[in-house]
């Protein structure tokens, strides 16, 4: 089982603290790989939260096709962040040229555009480059979003943490979300590896999406390019996190009603009754199976965590007004925050939605069994 | 054979029938049961001529020859009076003196059964035991992250709906504009398929009718039953349970002038309203109701006069095409119930069922599709449309909902399937099969009539005599001497121990899959299958 962690801080925060906190929880993975996803930046990015930030893995030549691809698009490079990797290469991790991080200015031509329609262009872009690199195996790209850092490598995250060297300042985020990876169904491919981003909105879970096909048919017949990817039976929770609330526009509160609805009995007496019960037909394909903890993060950087209908998954919420962690294991909480008061942490049930929102003041407990705040 | 019987073109020999009798002397004791029990008098009381030899060479031993005579059982062997192999003579004999064997060898009978031009017309089924459904297997067992649920512990919702879904954004934009939703139903993945009140005995549908209500309104499971075409009987109409029904009108429309007349006086809307266009058995054939079972009653029910044959037409007389069909006839029985029930086609598989498919993706008031697989039973066919006509189910199904995909509106017009589902006992892993390849829920009638009545018809072409009311268990006949061997009460307790044995069979497949929150619908990743082929054609793995 893959272990998560996530933290959510006023003060910009190392990498490296949701690194060593998979490292106590490594009993729960075996080192296979790392994904990590930076939101709300700190250090030299704190100044550009608008500009896209292109993350990815390149080589040489994917570096000079991306460059050409991105002049084209009338794209300036604003700010460039280069990993550096080591000379001496480590065991089992594949050598890449560039861990590239890198703001762009948008087009000029862009401008006057909704906010909407950026938002579709830099995601289609994201998807060209995807495609790209698919055609010539030399470039993998994360996520290009403004205020948005995602490094996914193979092997043990500590290793990778200090071969990378992400304890640097200009890393530093409020939002941090990091997965320990357990290998099991698939040949280690990174687009594979949590989190998963779309358009602002990420998850990462453990456990097993037994429902993935249904749901993956139903999302990629949306018309929704972004819909697309599946690499892993895991990818299906952040599209639908993005289908409810960009698709539907619903509020975070219907995200859990729609992968895990409540069974007609309990329904019945709910506020929302109608409601759900149309929610949960028409949205019947997005049904969730199998053991999953889920710990996803919106484009306002709220941070959250839910459980699957039979919660077969553990997860554990605690922290202090301005510093708040979500982690498989209490360990791994321990290790981060501990000088918390322990008696208020949470660990979530079938029915609850944990959040922390952007302000990170407190850790809201939302079970389905309330009433909805609906639309946002 | 006297020397003055004559040897026509159809004289047969018993090596010629299908199924021959096998009469111990030895333990028959004459008393007559078996040739009153069989419905189509295949056998008599017959008397044998034995003639002794005595050839001893022993003094005071007389030689030469004594003729003695006695009674035995005899088969007939005329075309009319082939035995159908039923084995109720064996089964009312107390010493088991009797028994049908199939012919080792090659029936001639076959070639006979066209007396006066009449080619063979019968009930039941297909008669082949190849299933592709039996091939396929669950391979995507949960075994890394997901040790497989617990299916006697954990909780399950493996209910369907049936009724046209809108899609989530649309569902949404109506309930905030207070727009009309269309009514959908959630109810168990397995409906009892129509046949008909008439097809049916009284006391088969009465049986049937208690055991659904007791399903419902005893074990909480919302099992559903089609009429058929045949109307419904008054009484049921205006009652509650009226809502556990999904009333059928076909081609013939019988039985919908009484149901009509009585919408003003029901307490309940049905669940929902089947248009029959086409039935798997026999395609682009309409129903056919014999006057053999044309009684009193039926004749009420029906509305028509009694002893006659009731054909119904191929097609919908006063329409020319589906899109008129889906535009008119659903939109008249959806108007009939105040937009409140759903109304869905019925169609025999094909490979133009996709465009009947297409049609209804464009009508908001098309609630589903029903599709009959060339494997669906009848209570009444010409042989050669159940033999020859019809398109396997599985491939029917698959293509239909990956079109659905297509378009994305797979989870907006549920799929029922139907046709041959446990047509060789497997009905929970056969209806499984068709729900990952993507119905939305099954409908049987056969297996109901076998598990729960006792009919005792096979895929070897055993009894099928449905058509004309000489069905010896009493599930297909209107004669009261017959159906009064049927006890509605036995029949509805079989109805249950077959859901309810249902049920744990299908939680004992999902489960270990890893799926206990939905219907797996068009979960096709688990299925696999030992021929290269079909696993192409239904895009599933090939296993070996
Ligand atoms: S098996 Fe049936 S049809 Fe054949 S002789 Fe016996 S009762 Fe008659
Ligand atoms: S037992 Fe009755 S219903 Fe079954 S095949 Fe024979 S005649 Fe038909």
């Amino acid at each position: 089982m893959c272990r998560l962690f996530a933290l959510t801080s006023e003060i910009p925060q190392s990498p490296m603290i949701a690194i060593n906190a998979l490292n106590v929880m490594k009993e729960g993975h075996d080192g296979s790989g790392v994904g990590i996803l930076l939101r709300d930046l700190g250090g030299p990015f704190e100044d550009m939260k608008d500009a896209p930030i292109l993350s990815g893995i390149f080589s040489e030549q994917g570096m000079k096709r991306l460059d050409l691809f991105m002049m084209d698009q009338g794209f300036m490079t604003k700010y460039k962040m280069s990993i550096k990797v080591p000379k001496e290469k480590l065991p089992d991790v594949p050598r890449r040229a560039m861990y590239l991080v890198r703001a762009y200015e948008y087009p000029e031509d862009w401008e006057g555009l909704t906010e909407s329609e950026i938002k579709r262009r830099l995601m289609l872009t994201r998807l060209q480059i995807r495609g790209m690199g698919k055609e010539e195996n030399d470039m993998i790209v994360f996520s290009f979003w403004p205020d948005t850092i995602m490094i996914k490598e193979i092997g043990d995250p500590l290793d990778i943490g200090h071969y990378l060297g992400l304890d640097r300042p200009e890393l530093h985020a409020r939002v941090i979300m990091a997965q320990g990876r357990q290998n099991t169904n698939y040949a280690i491919n990174l687009y594979a590896c949590h989190p998963f981003f779309i358009e602002g909105y990420a998850t990462m879970t453990n456990g097993e999406n037994t429902a993935f096909i249904p749901i993956k048919d139903f999302l990629s017949s949306r018309d929704f390019p972004g819909y697309t990817g599946y690499e892993s039976d895991s990818e299906v929770f952040a599209h639908i996190l993005h289908y409810c609330m960009e698709g539907l526009e619903l509020d975070l509160d219907a995200y859990k009603h729609i992968i895990t609805p409540l069974q007609d009995t309990d329904l019945k007496g709910h506020p929302d009754a109608e409601f759900l019960s149309h929610l949960k037909k028409s949205c019947r394909p997005l049904i969730i199976d199998g053991p999953n903890c889920v710990i996803g993060n919106l484009p306002d950087n709220t941070v959250f965590m839910a459980q699957d209908r039979k919660k077969l998954r553990p997860g554990v919420v605690g922290g202090r007004p301005g510093m708040y962690a979500f982690s498989s294991e209490i360990c791994g909480l321990d290790a981060t925050i501990p000088d918390r008061d322990k008696t208020t942490d949470i660990q979530p049930m079938h029915l609850d939605t944990v959040i922390v929102g952007p302000d990170r003041q407190e850790v809201e407990i939302c079970p389905q069994s309330q009433a909805l705040h609906l639309q946002h | 054979m006297s020397s003055i019987a004559s040897i026509t073109p159809s004289t047969l020999s018993l090596n010629d029938l299908p199924w021959q009798i096998e009469w111990n002397k030895d333990k028959c004791t004459l008393c007559g049961q078996c040739t009153a029990v069989c419905p189509v008098r295949a056998i008599e009381m017959q008397v044998y001529r034995k003639k002794t030899l005595n050839t001893s060479l022993l003094p005071g031993h007389e030689q030469g020859k004594q003729f003695s005579t006695y009674y035995g059982i005899g088969q007939k062997t005329n075309v009319a009076n082939a035995c159908i192999g039923c084995a109720m003579c064996n089964m009312v004999c107390p010493n088991n003196a009797i028994t049908p064997q199939r012919n080792p060898g090659v029936s001639r009978l076959k070639f006979h059964m066209n007396q006066d031009g009449q080619p063979r017309r019968r009930g039941g089924r297909k008669n082949s035991t190849e299933s592709v459904l039996d091939q396929i297997k669950f391979t995507r067992i949960s075994m890394l992250t997901d040790p497989a649920l617990d299916a006697g512990r954990h909780e399950f919702e493996l209910r369907t709906l049936l009724g046209r879904i809108l899609s989530p954004k649309e569902n949404m934009k109506r309930l905030r504009e207070k727009g009309w939703i269309p009514p959908v139903r959630e109810i168990y993945p397995m409906v009892i398929g129509g046949m008909s009140f008439g097809a049916l005995s009284p006391t088969m549908w009465e049986g049937l009718q208690m055991g659904v209500a007791y399903l419902n309104e005893e074990l909480g499971m919302p099992v559903r039953m089609c009429s058929g075409e045949g109307g419904c009987p008054p009484r049921l109409l205006r009652s509650r349970f009226l809502k556990y029904v999904i009333l059928q009108i076909a081609s013939g429309y019988f039985g919908w002038d009484e149901i009509i007349h009585a919408i003003p006086h029901m307490k309940e809307d049905p669940c929902a309203i089947e248009i029959k266009y086409g039935q798997g058995a026999k395609p682009g054939d309409g129903g056919l109701l014999m006057w053999h079972k044309v009684n009193k009653l039926i004749a009420a029910i029906r509305g028509v006069p009694q002893g006659v044959s009731l054909p119904s037409p191929p097609t919908h007389q006063t329409q020319y095409s589906i899109e008129e069909s889906v535009a008119k006839m659903i939109i008249s029985m959806s108007m009939a119930w105040g937009f409140r029930v759903p109304v869905y086609p019925k169609i025999s598989a094909s490979s133009t069922s996709l465009a009947v498919l297409n049609n209804l993706t464009r009508n908001d008031y098309a609630s589903g599709l029903a599709i009959d697989g060339e494997d669906g039973g009848t209570g009444a066919a010409y042989s050669v449309s159940m033999d020859h006509m019809g398109h396997p189910i599985a491939s029917c199904v698959r293509d239909n909902y990956l079109n659905l995909i297509k378009i994305g509106k797979q989870n907006e017009i549920p799929i029922f399937a139907g046709g041959g589902i446990g047509k060789n006992g497997n009905i929970a892993a056969n209806a499984a099969a068709l729900i990952m390849l993507g119905a939305s829920g099954v409908q049987v009638g056969k297996f109901v009539m076998q598990a729960a009545a006792g009919c005792i018809g096979t895929e070897h072409d055993r009894c099928n005599v449905c058509n004309i009311g000489i069905c010896p268990k009493g599930i297909t006949s209107q004669d009261p001497r017959l159906y009064r061997r049927l006890d509605p009460e036995d029949v509805a307790q079989r109805i249950v121990d077959l859901y309810v044995s249902f049920d744990t069979e299908l939680k004992k497949i999902v489960a270990p899959l890893g799926r206990s929150t939905s219907l797996p619908i068009g979960m096709s990743d688990a299925l696999g299958i030992n021929d290269k082929a079909a696993a192409e054609r239904l895009s599933i793995k090939y296993v070996v």
